[in-house]
């Protein structure tokens, strides 16, 4: 506490250890020096640990051959290809589970939440049981059980489970049959009999779902949807505005869906069917063509998302509930319906309180996706810090790579969150 | 519609806006009392509710009898092998089959723990309960002594009964700086072990000393500063000594630990290691001193980015490469050391969620006071800090024992490791066993996680109505 400002004959002390400022310096001072000694400690016992036990360090590894092969790989891949390159197998791998978990979780999670919030009571239940069994039961359980549990006791290939309108409509016929409506049978095996045979087969190695073939024209198609993607934000961003300056509305949801899925239809017949549908066939003991999705990719991605389901339902139900009252109350007056009050006045208040904790789920979703290891599905870990670390020994690089991926992953979607906060945050007065 | 024309309105010039006759009157709104009333309300109230009720009850229908069936009604309770659950030898449809949990439930408990040391693991959940209890049960007194005892002295018990203690130290502080000769030789005059105890003791003379000596410095009194560093060391040495004496507790290897055991010092280790460091982590990412920030926010934001698969994988590969040499460090304490930094920066968040909560002016308050700024937050801020983010370590706490499944990914038997393990034991082969042993796990994991929730949400309205008083 410098003294210079008092009166008094006393010669002024220029600085003092009780001044916070220069006790604040020391500190930090005495925390850098802590910090560099435990940093070069760490650098000097890696050095000499890794120096007995003769591994080298250094990124060279990544060019050596694997030499192992992997289970699903989105890129093309086979043994004698580098680590680098099946580290990039691994990383695709983890971006596929962690995407479609992304958006079968919030499907599921945004219908138990409002589920939950529904004034039936049978219903309100049954999300409450939903969202209370799944949160409390540990991911991990959850991916070993849908593995060992579910998966494990399907069929075998030549009893497969088999999906399509083909097994439905059978079943509506000998519905019908049973109850004695005959006219009615015969009418749903006649529309059996003309659609085809089942596509998707369901047994203890996976999932097995039709191949689309590309011939020459496909890339049309492709065009076609990407325009369609175009054309319906062109047309929100002019229906919007539109609505603000006349008050008219406009049917984009469903003329967005016409230009999304209809575009790329009307472009397939014009180039004549340029996409084609191998289907798989049962041959011996297993089946042909098709693309197989292995069981750990289905038991992985279906416990991922019904476990982040049940906390973005309860994300989902606070962010509605914590809108007030009074703005359904207000939207009732005005005239509109449950319906478009929901969709209106509701929903855009909500997603501002919805939307940080969403971010936050995803991320998890997306680390929890590493948990596929338990159960051998080739993701990031398991390739990268799985078998490449026990065949390279290289542990401090590949860990570090591992860590680097998932933390950049993190920061990114933290920046983007940011940006989307402050542009969607209350303007006070 | 026979109302006749008011006489107040009869007068009024026509085409006026006032209305010529009475409106009718409304029917009155649909009663919600009674049975039938609350079935319109909650069941009933329009034909997409009638199918929503339908749908509700055929889910409800093709989910619940069958499992009842599978757990309760089909299952076989008694039998010693797998004979007694096969379908084709019982004659029956079989569900779950309970004998293989029955044979198993030790290894459920205890893991591979030697049998006639299990009175030992047994005494370390008995006093986990005795001490747990009273602490989560808001109305008792003594909270600041039983928390004492459970965060303080239960760890060491528990160290001491699980491993067996007796850890022989050799060195101390001096010894490192090359006098261990004559400590040793110290130590065999008095008939002790090592020369670890001579060392400690003079090692905390040396450094009361120079914390006598450094106190003017940091403007404190020299008794003062030798005080706070002699009750440091005291308490220190009372936990070396309870782990260094031998108590004639065989030692058992971590290796054979687990099931339930593992699972729960994973968790409470976690929890306990957590709090100190994640408080620590609080203060310093909301302090004054920009690299103490700094530091704090890169641990943190570190170690929330990353899976914790990936920080037990480098618990389990990098941490003995960055030790030096002579340190072999046991599987158990890698998988700890990784969840312990894990929970702290996540710990760190709930703090910082209750000290940014506390006021400016209870701030204020304390400096007005002339409390000193390590005092202000000891005796003003983290009280009340703390008491608020209750439900959040409570709810931290269930995060982590969620977590602790992870460490069978690095060959730890915790409770889902040891029921992996035994799903392949023939004895027991049976169609129906896996889910058997799920749906015992799954139990477990349930009661545990949703009785914890409910109790951190009433916790929460509790605490709710204090603030609000």
């Amino acid at each position: 506490m410098s003294d210079a400002s008092l009166p008094g004959g006393h010669e002024p002390r220029r600085w003092s250890w009780t001044d916070p400022k220069l006790r604040s310096l020391v500190l930090q001072g005495l925390l850098a020096v802590i910090l560099i000694w435990m940093a070069w400690s760490i650098l000097a016992n890696a050095q000499a640990n890794l120096a007995r036990r003769g591994i080298a360090s250094g990124f060279g590894f990544l060019e050596n051959s694997a030499g192992f092969g992997i289970s699903q790989t989105l890129i093309p891949y086979n043994e004698s290809m580098s680590y680098g390159r099946a580290f990039l197998v691994g990383l695709l791998n983890t971006l596929l589970v962690a995407f479609l978990g992304i958006i079968i979780a919030t499907i599921i999670g945004f219908l138990m939440g409002v589920a939950r919030l529904s004034s039936n009571v049978v219903i309100k239940a049954l999300a409450s049981a939903y969202v209370e069994v799944t949160r409390n039961l540990p991911p991990l359980f959850q991916i070993m059980f849908w593995y060992l549990a579910v998966l494990a006791a399907l069929p075998n290939p030549r009893q497969s489970l088999s999906f399509g309108i083909q097994p439905i409509l059978n079943g509506l016929a000998s519905g019908a049959a049973g109850i004695g409506l005959t006219p009615v049978a015969a009418f749903f095996s006649n529309l059996a009999g003309m659609v085809a045979a089942p596509g998707i087969f369901v047994n203890n190695r996976g999932l097995v779902v039709p191949r689309p073939l590309f011939e020459p024209g496909s890339e049309w198609v492709g065009w076609g949807i990407v325009a369609g993607l175009v054309l319906t934000f062109v047309l929100a961003r002019w229906a919007k505005r539109r609505r603000e300056a006349t008050g008219q509305q406009f049917p984009v949801f469903w003329s967005g869906v016409a230009l999304i899925v209809g575009l790329p239809l009307v472009l397939a017949f014009a180039t004549g069917m340029p996409v084609a549908f191998e289907r798989p066939e049962l041959k011996g003991f297993n089946f042909v063509g098709g693309v197989r999705v292995i069981p750990e990719f289905v038991a992985l991605l279906l416990a991922l998302s019904i476990y982040t389901a049940g906390f973005i339902a309860e994300i989902v139900r606070a962010g509605i509930s914590s809108v007030s009252r009074g703005q359904s109350e207000a939207a009732y007056s005005l005239g509109l319906k449950p319906g478009l009050t929901m969709r209106l006045v509701v929903i855009p208040q909500a997603m501002r309180v919805i939307i940080p904790p969403l971010t936050s789920q995803y991320l998890n979703l997306t680390k929890n996706s590493s948990l596929g290891v338990a159960v051998g599905y080739p993701d990031l870990v398991a390739i990268f810090a799985g078998t490449t670390l026990n065949q390279t020994g290289q542990a401090i690089e590949i860990i570090a790579i591992t860590m680097a991926v998932y933390l950049t992953i993190s920061v990114l979607t933290t920046l983007v969150m940011n940006w989307y906060n402050r542009r969607v945050a209350l303007i006070e007065r | 519609m026979d109302v006749s024309t008011p006489p107040a309105v009869a007068g009024a010039p026509a085409g006026s806006f006032v209305a010529a006759g009475m409106i009718a009157p409304e029917t009155p709104p649909v009663s919600t009392r009674g049975v039938w009333g609350w079935a319109r309300a909650h069941l009933l109230g329009s034909p997409t509710q009638v199918i929503l009720t339908l749908f509700g009850c055929w889910v409800f229908y093709i989910v619940v009898p069958p499992l009842l069936n599978f757990f309760i009604f089909d299952a076989v309770f008694t039998g010693t092998g797998r004979n007694a659950c096969l379908p084709e030898v019982v004659g029956r449809p079989v569900g779950a089959c309970w004998p293989f949990i029955g044979a198993k439930f030790n290894q459920i408990v205890y893991g591979f723990y030697p049998e006639p040391e299990r009175w030992r693991v047994d005494l370390v959940y008995a006093l986990g309960i005795i001490l747990l209890a009273p602490l989560m049960i808001p109305k008792l007194p003594y909270k600041r002594l039983n928390a004492l005892l459970f965060f303080g002295v239960y760890p060491v018990a528990s160290f001491v009964l699980l491993t067996g203690g007796n850890l022989g130290l050799q060195r101390f502080l001096l010894s490192a700086a090359g006098l261990g000769p004559v400590f040793s030789s110290i130590g065999q005059a008095l008939g002790l072990r090592s020369g670890f105890w001579p060392d400690y003791v003079a090692s905390t003379l040396v450094i009361a000393a120079i914390a006598a000596a450094a106190a003017p410095v940091f403007a404190g009194e020299c008794r003062s500063f030798a005080k706070a560093v002699l009750v440091t060391f005291i308490s220190l040495g009372l936990v070396l000594a309870a782990v260094d004496i031998n108590f004639g507790l065989p030692p058992v290897e971590t290796r054979v630990w687990g099931g339930m055991l593992v699972t729960l010092v994973i968790a409470v280790t976690g929890i306990v290691a957590s709090l100190p460091l994640g408080i620590l982590l609080a203060l310093g990412r909301r302090s004054d001193m920009p690299l103490v920030r700094i530091s704090c926010v890169l641990f943190i934001e570190f170690w929330r980015g990353v899976p914790l698969i990936t920080v037990l994988f480098f618990a389990t590969y990098m941490l003995p490469l960055f030790l030096p040499g002579q340190f072999n460090i046991d599987g158990l304490l890698r998988a700890l050391v990784g969840v312990a930094l894990f929970a702290s920066a996540y710990m760190a968040e709930v703090v910082r969620g209750g000290l940014q909560a506390i006021s400016k002016g209870q701030y204020e308050g304390a400096m007005a006071l002339g409390l000193r700024s390590s005092l202000m937050m000891r005796l003003v801020v983290l009280p009340q800090a703390l008491k608020l983010v209750i439900p959040g370590i409570v709810n931290n706490f269930i995060g982590l024992f969620k977590d602790t499944t992870l460490v069978l990914i690095v060959s730890i038997f915790d409770l889902l490791g040891v029921l992996r393990a035994a799903f392949t034991d023939p004895n027991w082969a049976t169609p129906t066993t896996v889910v058997t042993g799920f749906g015992f796990a799954g139990l477990f994991y349930f009661v545990f996680c949703f009785g914890m929730s409910r109790y951190s949400l009433a916790l929460e309205r509790r605490l709710d109505r204090n603030h609000r008083n």
